[in-house]
C-alpha cells in the first residue's frame, strides 16, 4: 500500500496486528464461548409459511419435556416490550422479535422456548403446536407495487415503505441536449455478508443490582439504547460488553431482536440466557439479508463521450420489516455520480415490502449495488459510442486539480487522483516484455485460442468513508440527528504506562492495533507500550460502532483530541516545574522542554501528575486522564429540502481489472487474473488495508457469480445452507494483485480515508464487466443481473448463436 | 436424549474419559464438556470448515462426527497446536511480513523478542504455522483461523513444499469470509519455508 509522505514513525509502516495472536491460538472470546453458571438456552419456533395468520399456539407438548423452563409467544412479549426501532415514519408497521398475530415470512420467529440445553430447547421447539391460517404472499418487489397485490402489512394499505425523488441541476435540459443516452436495467439480487459466526447473544439480569449485562456479537450503532428502550428500561440498567470478539460482520451483526428477546427472557427467568442462531435460522429468519435491487439507469453523453447527466431509479425489496435498511437507499446520494464529472443527476428511490426476511446494513450501505449500476451504464455508453472502456472513464474522471469537488447532490469529494490510480493499475497488469494492458489482452487471446470465451472487466469507483448518519434525515426529515460521534479516553498511570480506552466491539478490523498506532503518532510513544482496552457501554464513551468505514477517521479525531488535551496538561506541569510560561515550552516524544534546553521526561511528568501535588500548578487536577468525544468530520448540517447534503467526509477510490475465462459448454466462469489499485489516503496499517481490499474483493466475486438468497414462488427459502448459498472458497478466489496510491484527505488527522468496504465497492461491477466482455466477443449478452450463474451465461450464448 | 456412551479420547495428548449422549457431536463435546472453545461452529453441516480438528492426524469436520465415534482415537484441537509444535517457533521473523510490505515487520525486526502492552513476544509459544499466520496477517475476525491452522499443519505434514495448487486443494474445505485467501496463501508458503529451514516438518498430530 502507499505509505503516504513518510513523515510518520509508526503509521503506514509494516507492523503486526496485535489481535492476531489470540486468534491463531484459538483464544478469541466469541459470544458462544461465554457461559455464565446456570445458563439457559433459547430454541426458536419459526413460521413455515411466507404469510399466515397465527390462529393459536399450544406450548403444552414442549412444557412436558424435562429441562424446559418456559415457552414465550409474540403476543406475550408484545405486552411487555416496545416495538423495535425503525427510521421511517411507519406506525402501522411494528417490528418485533416474535411475530404477533401474523407471520410475514417463512422463517419468522413465532415463539421461543427456553431450556437447560440448546438440544432440549430445539426438541421442545418442535413440540410447540402452532395453528396457522395461510394468507396470500407477495415475493416480487415489482408485483408488490402493483394494484391488488397482497399486502405485507395490511394496516399500511400499501407495500411502499418509502418513496423519495431527488433532482439536482438541469437534468431535463442535459438529457434534451445529449448526443446519446445509454439506458440499462440492472438487477442486484438478494445476498448478504453471511459471516461465519452466526449472531449470538448472552443476557444476564441481576435483580439485586437491577442491571442487564449483555454480551453480543454486535456491530451496530445505538444498540445499547435501542435495547433499553425496547425493554422499557432506563439506559443505565443495560450494560453491553464490548470486549467480545465478533466472528465477522461486514455490517450485518445487528441482532437487536435477538438481544431484546434474550434480555427479556433473562429478566423473566432471573437466569442468564443464551441465544445462538444456527445456520438455518441465520439465513432464513435473522433479518440479515442485504440489498435486493432493480435499477434503471440513464446516462446522457455528448457525441464525444462526455457524461452530462445521470438518472437513477431504484426499487429495493426490503423484505417484511424495514428496520434501518431503507436508509441504504440514501447513502449513495453522496457518490451518485461515481468518480465522474457529471453536471446534473436525478435519483428516485422506492423501498418495497415483500414476504421475505428483513434486510439490514451490508458492507457499503447500498454503495456497492449503486456502483454496479453506474458502471453498467458506463460500459453501455462505451458500447454505444464505440469507445474503449478505460478511455471513456479517463475522459470523464474528476481531475486531480478539481478537488475538493462538489457533486450535484451537494456532497463535496475531499481529494483524489483517479488517473494516477488507473495508471498504476494498468502498470501492474504488465508482464516482462508486455507492458500494461497488452499482457492482459495477450492472455485473453490465448484463452480464446484454447476454446474459451474470455473477457476483460473494468470498474472504477468510490468508497465513501467516515460514516455519519445524515441519511436518516434525508429519508425522513423528522430524524434530525446530525452527529455520529466516537470517543477515546487516554490514561497515563503514575509510572507512565499509557492505556487507550475505546467503547466498540470489533469484528476483525484490528482496532486495537489501529488505536495504538494512532495514539503512538500523537504522543510520540512506542505503540507496543500502549495498552488498548474496550469499556462497556456504561463505563465507556459515546460510540456509534465501526460502521461506514469510519474508525480510522472518527476515532482518529477522538484520539487526536484526547492526546492534544493530555499534551496541554503535560506542558502546564512541565512549564510550572521549569519555572517558565506555558508558551515557553514544547512537547516532543514524551518530554516537555524549555527553550533553554532544560526538560522533564515522561516518567517524571507522570510521577508529578499522579503523586506530587506540591509540584503541580495551582488549581490543576491530579492525574493524567482525558476523554475526547469527536464528531465525524464535516458533519453537523441537516439536509436541504432537495436532499442535498454532505453525506460522508472522505472518498477512497479503487480501480479493478479482471480477466475472466468462460467455458462456452457449461457457462462456468473462472477468474484468470485479478488486479486492483486502491487509494485510501494515508494507510494506518498496510497489512490490515491489504486484507480488507482482498477480503472485500472476494466478497464481491461471490456477489457477482455465486451468492443469492433465492425463494420459491410461494416464499419458501431455497438457499437453506452453505450447500445452496455459495460462499467463495479458495478455489473461486484467484490470486489478487494489488497496488496502492496515497492522496491524503485534508479532513482527517493523518490524511487517512476509509478502507473497510474496499474491494467490495467495485468487484461485482468488474467481474460482470469481464463476463460481458467475453460474451460480447460472441455477440451475446450483456447479462445485467447478479449473480451471473452458469445458466445465465448459457442462455445468453444460446440466444445469440445458431 | 437417546443413548449414553462412556468414551476415551486422547485430546491434545491427554487421555480424557467422558460420558456423552449418542447424538452429541465431537464439536459439542470439545466445546461444551472439555471447554476447548477454540473449535468454532460456523454451519454445523460440514461445509465451512471452522470446526476442523485433526483426527488421528487427518483434518475432519468435528460438527459431523459424533463424539462416540472418537472413542479410542486421538484428536488435536487448536489448543494443542502451540503445545505440540510451539517449541519449534520463536525463530524470529523471516523477512517482510507480507508481499508488498516495505521492510521487515516492526516487531520481528527489533531482534530479541520483547513483550509489551501490545501482547506477547512474536513467535513465543506458537507453531511456525501460527507464527506465519501472524506475520502475514492471514486472518481478520479469527473465526475460521483455528480450522485453517490445523488444515495447514496437516498439509505440511504430508507435503513440506506445497505448490499453490496444493495449498488451494488442502484449504478448499475451509471458508474464510474476511481475507479473500491471499494472505492465507502467503502464510502457508511462509510456514513451509520455515519448516524446511528447520528441517523438522510437523507430524500431523500422529
Amino acid at each position: 500500500m502507499a505509505a503516504g509522505d513518510g513523515s510518520r514513525r509508526w503509521a503506514s509502516r509494516p507492523a503486526r496486528i496485535r489481535e492476531d495472536r489470540r486468534f491463531v491460538t484459538g483464544r478469541g472470546r466469541y459470544v458462544a464461548d461465554i457461559t455464565p453458571p446456570g445458563i439457559l438456552h433459547v430454541g426458536l419456533v419459526t413460521s413455515p409459511h411466507a404469510h399466515a395468520r397465527i390462529v393459536s399456539i399450544d406450548p403444552a407438548g414442549a412444557l412436558e419435556l424435562d429441562g424446559v423452563a418456559c415457552v414465550l409467544t409474540g403476543a406475550e412479549l408484545a405486552k411487555v416490550t416496545e416495538p423495535l426501532r425503525q427510521y421511517l415514519p411507519l406506525p402501522a408497521v411494528q417490528w418485533r422479535p416474535l411475530a404477533v398475530e401474523e407471520a410475514r415470512y417463512a422463517g419468522e420467529w413465532v415463539a421461543a422456548v427456553v431450556a437447560s440445553s440448546r438440544a432440549v430447547a430445539e426438541d421442545a421447539a418442535e413440540l410447540v403446536s402452532v395453528d396457522y391460517q395461510p394468507l396470500d404472499a407477495v415475493l416480487d418487489p415489482e408485483q408488490a407495487l402493483g394494484e391488488g397485490a397482497p399486502l405485507v402489512h395490511a394496516a399500511l394499505g400499501s407495500n411502499v415503505l418509502a418513496h423519495r425523488e431527488f433532482s439536482w441541476g438541469d437534468v431535463a435540459g442535459d438529457f434534451a441536449r445529449a448526443g446519446s443516452v445509454s439506458r440499462v436495467r440492472v438487477r442486484w439480487n438478494r445476498s448478504s455478508t453471511v459471516p461465519l459466526e452466526t449472531f449470538g447473544v448472552v443476557a444476564s439480569w441481576d435483580d439485586d443490582a437491577r442491571l442487564l449485562d449483555v454480551w453480543a456479537s454486535v456491530q451496530m450503532p445505538q444498540f445499547p439504547e435501542q435495547l433499553a428502550r425496547a425493554l422499557r428500561l432506563p439506559g443505565n440498567q443495560v450494560r453491553v460488553h464490548f470486549d467480545v470478539d465478533v466472528g465477522g460482520s461486514y455490517g450485518v451483526k445487528r441482532g437487536i431482536k435477538h438481544a431484546v428477546l434474550a434480555g427479556y427472557l433473562s429478566t423473566l427467568l432471573h437466569a442468564p440466557v443464551k441465544l445462538i442462531e444456527d445456520r438455518a435460522e441465520n439465513m432464513h429468519g435473522g433479518d440479515f439479508h442485504g440489498p435486493d435491487r432493480i435499477f434503471d439507469v440513464e446516462l446522457a453523453c455528448t457525441a464525444g463521450g462526455d457524461f452530462t447527466s445521470i438518472r437513477i431509479a431504484v426499487i429495493d425489496d426490503e423484505g417484511a420489516f424495514p428496520g434501518r435498511s431503507p436508509l441504504q437507499l440514501a447513502k449513495p446520494i453522496g457518490a451518485i455520480v461515481g468518480p465522474y464529472r457529471i453536471g446534473s443527476a436525478a435519483y428516485t428511490a422506492t423501498a418495497v415490502a415483500t414476504n421475505k426476511t428483513g434486510q439490514v446494513a451490508v458492507r457499503g450501505f447500498g454503495q456497492a449495488p449503486t456502483n454496479y449500476a453506474i458502471e453498467c451504464a458506463v460500459d453501455a455508453a462505451a458500447r454505444t459510442l464505440g469507445m474503449d472502456r478505460l478511455a471513456i472513464r479517463r475522459r470523464n474522471f474528476i481531475a486531480p486539480g478539481e478537488f475538493p469537488y462538489r457533486i450535484p447532490s451537494g456532497t463535496e469529494y475531499d481529494s483524489g487522483d483517479y488517473p494516477a490510480v488507473l495508471d498504476k493499475l494498468t502498470g501492474i497488469a504488465g508482464t516482462p516484455g508486455r507492458p500494461g494492458l497488452q499482457a492482459l489482452e495477450q492472455r485473453r487471446d490465448e484463452l480464446r485460442e484454447a476454446g474459451k470465451l474470455a473477457g476483460i472487466g473494468v470498474a472504477t469507483c468510490l468508497e465513501p468513508s467516515g460514516g455519519n448518519a445524515i441519511f436518516e434525515n434525508v429519508m425522513n426529515p423528522a430524524n434530525d440527528k446530525t452527529t455520529f460521534p466516537e470517543g477515546c479516553r487516554l490514561r497515563v498511570d503514575a509510572d507512565g504506562a499509557v492505556t487507550a480506552i475505546v467503547s466498540i466491539a470489533s469484528a476483525g478490523q484490528g482496532h486495537e492495533t489501529m488505536v495504538a498506532t494512532l495514539v503512538a503518532e500523537e504522543l510520540g510513544r512506542d505503540p507496543d507500550s500502549i495498552r488498548v482496552i474496550r469499556a462497556d457501554s456504561l463505563a465507556g464513551m459515546p460510540s456509534q460502532s465501526p460502521v461506514g468505514s469510519r474508525m480510522t477517521i472518527v476515532l482518529g479525531e477522538a484520539v487526536r483530541g484526547a492526546a492534544a488535551e493530555l499534551k496541554r496538561k503535560l506542558r502546564r506541569i512541565g512549564a510550572h516545574n521549569l519555572g517558565v510560561g506555558v508558551d515557553q515550552v514544547c512537547y516532543h516524544d514524551g518530554s516537555v522542554a524549555a527553550r533553554s534546553g532544560r526538560s522533564l521526561g515522561w516518567a517524571e511528568l507522570a510521577d508529578i501528575a499522579l503523586r506530587k501535588q506540591h509540584r503541580m500548578p495551582p488549581g490543576e487536577q491530579p492525574g493524567l486522564e482525558v476523554v475526547h468525544v469527536a464528531h465525524t468530520p464535516r458533519s453537523g448540517h441537516l439536509a436541504g429540502p432537495d436532499g442535498s447534503v454532505q453525506i460522508y467526509p472522505c472518498y477512497s477510490f479503487e480501480a479493478h481489472l479482471v480477466l475472466a475465462a468462460v467455458d462456452p459448454e457449461t457457462g462456468e466462469v473462472n477468474l484468470d487474473r485479478y488486479l486492483i489499485a486502491h487509494d485510501c489516503g494515508t494507510v494506518i496499517n498496510p497489512a490490515s488495508v491489504r486484507g480488507m481490499v482482498f477480503g472485500g474483493t472476494a466478497h464481491g466475486i461471490g456477489v457477482a457469480l455465486y451468492e443469492q438468497f433465492a425463494f420459491s414462488e410461494d416464499g419458501q427459502p431455497l438457499t437453506q445452507s452453505f450447500m445452496d448459498y455459495l460462499l467463495p472458497s479458495i478455489h473461486e478466489v484467484p490470486q489478487i494483485t494489488e497496488t496502492g496510491h496515497c492522496t491524503p484527505s485534508p479532513f482527517t488527522t493523518l490524511g487517512q480515508k476509509g478502507a473497510g468496504e474496499a474491494g467490495y465497492m467495485g468487484a461485482p461491477a468488474a467481474v460482470a464487466s469481464a463476463v460481458n466482455d467475453a460474451l460480447a466477443a460472441r455477440d451475446a449478452g450483456p447479462v445485467l443481473s447478479l449473480p451471473i450463474r452458469p445458466a445465465d451465461v448459457w442462455l445468453a450464448l444460446g440466444g445469440a448463436s445458431p | 436424549m437417546g443413548t449414553s456412551h462412556r468414551i476415551e479420547i486422547v485430546v491434545n495428548g491427554q487421555l480424557r474419559v467422558c460420558e456423552t449422549a449418542g447424538r452429541t457431536s465431537l464439536a459439542d463435546l470439545l466445546r461444551d464438556d472439555l471447554h476447548l472453545t477454540g473449535t468454532h461452529l460456523g454451519c454445523e453441516h460440514g461445509v465451512c470448515g471452522c470446526c476442523t480438528v485433526l483426527f488421528d492426524g487427518e483434518p475432519v469436520r468435528s460438527c459431523i462426527i459424533l463424539a462416540a465415534q472418537a472413542d479410542g482415537h486421538e484428536v488435536t484441537t487448536i489448543e494443542g497446536v502451540g503445545e505440540r509444535w510451539g517449541a519449534a517457533a520463536g525463530v524470529g521473523a523471516e523477512g517482510p511480513a507480507c508481499a508488498g510490505a516495505e521492510g521487515p515487520a516492526r516487531a520481528g525486526a527489533e531482534g530479541p523478542a520483547r513483550a509489551g502492552a501490545g501482547g506477547a513476544a512474536p513467535g513465543a509459544g506458537l507453531s511456525p504455522v501460527q507464527e506465519a499466520f501472524c506475520q502475514a496477517h492471514a486472518l481478520q475476525c479469527g473465526y475460521c483461523t483455528p480450522g485453517m491452522v490445523l488444515a495447514v499443519h496437516a498439509l505440511l505434514a504430508a507435503n513440506p513444499a506445497p505448490a499453490r495448487a496444493d495449498i488451494d486443494d488442502a484449504l478448499g474445505g475451509n471458508i474464510c469470509r474476511c481475507t479473500g485467501y491471499v494472505q492465507i496463501r502467503e502464510a502457508v508458503e511462509l510456514a513451509a519455508r520455515q519448516y524446511r529451514s528447520l528441517a523438522e516438518p510437523p507430524d500431523g498430530g500422529r
